[in-house]
């Protein structure tokens, strides 16, 4: 189980500082797929890169299965059974996409690296040789990204925004391989961060995120209709919004 | 002729041969030719005026290799060799060369080659030229080498050229000229680190209609080692031209690219991308998140990155 105790995360930009995350308290139990969505800007990726060791918080705790992983870096993370799939992933001129499934997973079979490469919808004899650098578009780099971290058969997965980027046909795709990988391991909790009306219903849990603060927690039919008000509430206000620019 | 194992580590280093390959083979070391073959297609034979070898291969040869390498291990020696290459028209080669300097005193040793290529009408080839440096001894180990091709119509030439580690001081001159419908690619890879110091000196004149040329440079500076990379790709005529060099730059090290496209026709087409940077926090991050160290993430992005 993970569990984020008390996380306050504040950071300094040109001088001023700024909450980004308050006193945060969740915690993610094993077999539960948990989807966090809120508005851009609310503290969701920095949830994700906390909980990864990218972000350092201010005040708070991190536990994963009652042990304390706050003082432990990226690296320890992810040998103590956490991955992240980034939001926007880098590149890297020289390696290929076979290297990059090898250093997550370096006893990894090529029949599972292949039908991983499938699963993400690309075609292993295509893409495993090809370099990580900018001869593939976003969304390629994005599956790559997700495969990845499905190889890792991590104790906790996290996926950052896996439709960002990604065509309509692929965003089915890539969450079907997803729940395919959760699904076979019941020991396992996946982490969705999403904004896709498809995605979030699929979850256990739904965590909604904004400014900085969890502002609702519970299953997907519990918290949909909150979502769903802020939703039309957010679309009433652009319009108002539009209509009192027209009018002046 | 018996090779130690000092002479199998540079070989190895440098070309990769762990016995003596069948076909085409020239080794030098210090200074003498101590292993020489040639084969049906391919002869090697000794300039008679001056140090060196002329290799020349049969028109209309086919997956041939002819290795050429050359091996420094007397301390303080200071090499100087000419060698010729003619690869015959049509003909499909590969040439391995380069040279390891081993170095254990304080007197320097160094390695002037000086090489022509010349790619006959409808050839291919393929040049793989590794420098490498080793010794803990106080002398620098040098390397110059200064290499001419000539492409002719048609022809097709890919010269890698690698400088592996250990090598304190270089200066490359490359000259080009590329024909009617021929096509040349170099392909460069340095790294320097220490207080090493790098030089390499570019030029492809593409000459004929039609021809194509470009110039790949991956380097990677560390400490405080220097770097110098000019490229110039002179356009005389229609054709297409690219010059890309890419550098990563660590701690207290300096690198200067300097590209440059001169066209001398209005149907060339020219183009160029230059970048200097380190390496990003995210692309450490990523590799981090994946369990490795940050030295192992710095050494995993730099060999991918050289590769």
């Amino acid at each position: 189980m993970l569990r984020l105790e008390n996380i306050s995360l504040t950071v300094n930009n040109n001088g001023e500082s700024k909450d980004i995350l308050n006193n945060i308290n969740i915690s993610f139990v094993p077999g539960k797929l948990y989807g966090i969505t809120g508005p851009n800007g609310g503290g969701k990726t920095s949830i994700a890169k906390t909980i990864m060791g990218i972000f350092k918080p201010n005040t708070g705790s991190i536990y994963l299965n009652e042990e304390d992983i706050s003082d432990l870096d990226v690296a320890e993370r992810a040998k103590k059974g956490i991955a992240y799939a980034f939001q926007q992933p880098p590149r890297f001129k020289g390696l290929t996409v076979e290297d990059l499934l090898k250093i997550a997973r370096p006893d990894i079979e090529t029949m599972e690296m292949r039908k991983t490469i499938r699963d993400v919808g690309l075609c292993p004899e295509d893409y495993l040789a090809r370099d990580l650098g900018p001869g593939l578009s976003g969304g390629e780099m994005k599956r790559i990204e997700i495969a990845q971290v499905l190889t890792r058969n991590a104790e906790i997965s996290i996926f950052d925004e896996p439709e960002a980027g990604v065509d309509l046909w692929t965003i089915q795709r890539l969450i079907f391989a997803i729940m395919q990988n959760f699904k076979t391991r019941p020991d396992a909790t996946a982490i969705i961060i999403t904004h896709n009306e498809n995605v979030l219903p699929l979850c256990d849990e739904i965590i909604v995120v904004e400014d900085g603060e969890i502002s609702a927690i519970g299953k997907p039919d519990e918290v949909w209709s909150l979502i769903r008000e802020e939703i039309e509430c957010q679309r009433r206000n652009e319009c108002r919004g539009e209509m009192l620019n027209e009018i002046q | 002729m018996k090779f130690n194992s000092l002479d199998w580590e540079l070989l190895g280093a440098i070309t990769e041969l762990n016995e003596l390959p069948k076909g085409a083979i020239n080794i030098r070391k210090d200074g003498e030719a101590i292993v020489r073959n040639s084969s049906p297609n391919i002869t090697i034979s000794s300039f008679i005026d001056k140090p060196g070898i002329i290799v020349e291969i049969k028109p209309e040869t086919k997956d041939e290799s002819v290795h050429v390498p050359v091996l420094l291990t007397n301390s303080g020696l200071k090499d100087k060799v000419y060698n010729t290459f003619i690869v015959g028209e049509n003909a499909d080669i590969t040439i391995i060369a380069g040279c390891g300097i081993h170095n254990e005193s304080h007197a320097d040793s160094a390695h002037d080659g000086i090489h022509e290529i010349i790619v006959k009408k409808g050839a291919r080839m393929k040049y793989i030229e590794k420098h490498y440096g080793q010794g803990k001894g106080k002398g620098k180990r040098i390397f110059n080498p200064t290499t001419i091709i000539r492409v002719e119509e048609d022809g097709v030439a890919e010269l890698e050229m690698v400088q592996i580690e250990g090598v304190d001081d270089t200066i490359r001159p490359t000259t080009a000229y590329v024909g009617k419908k021929a096509s040349l690619t170099i392909v460069e890879r340095l790294l320097t680190h220490g207080e090493q110091k790098a030089e390499s000196d570019v030029k492809i004149y593409i000459e004929g209609e039609g021809g194509a040329a470009q110039i790949l440079s991956r380097s990677i500076a560390r400490d405080t080692s220097e770097q110098v990379f000019r490229a110039a790709m002179i356009g005389q005529t229609e054709c297409l031209g690219h010059v890309e060099c890419d550098s990563i730059i660590m701690g207290n090290a300096k690198i200067k690219a300097v590209p440059e496209l001169v066209a001398e026709s209005a149907d060339a087409v020219l183009t160029h991308e230059a970048a200097i940077g380190k390496i990003a926090g995210e692309q450490l991050i990523k590799l981090m998140s994946l369990g490795l160290t940050e030295p192992e993430a710095i050494d995993t992005i730099l060999e991918g990155f050289l590769r």
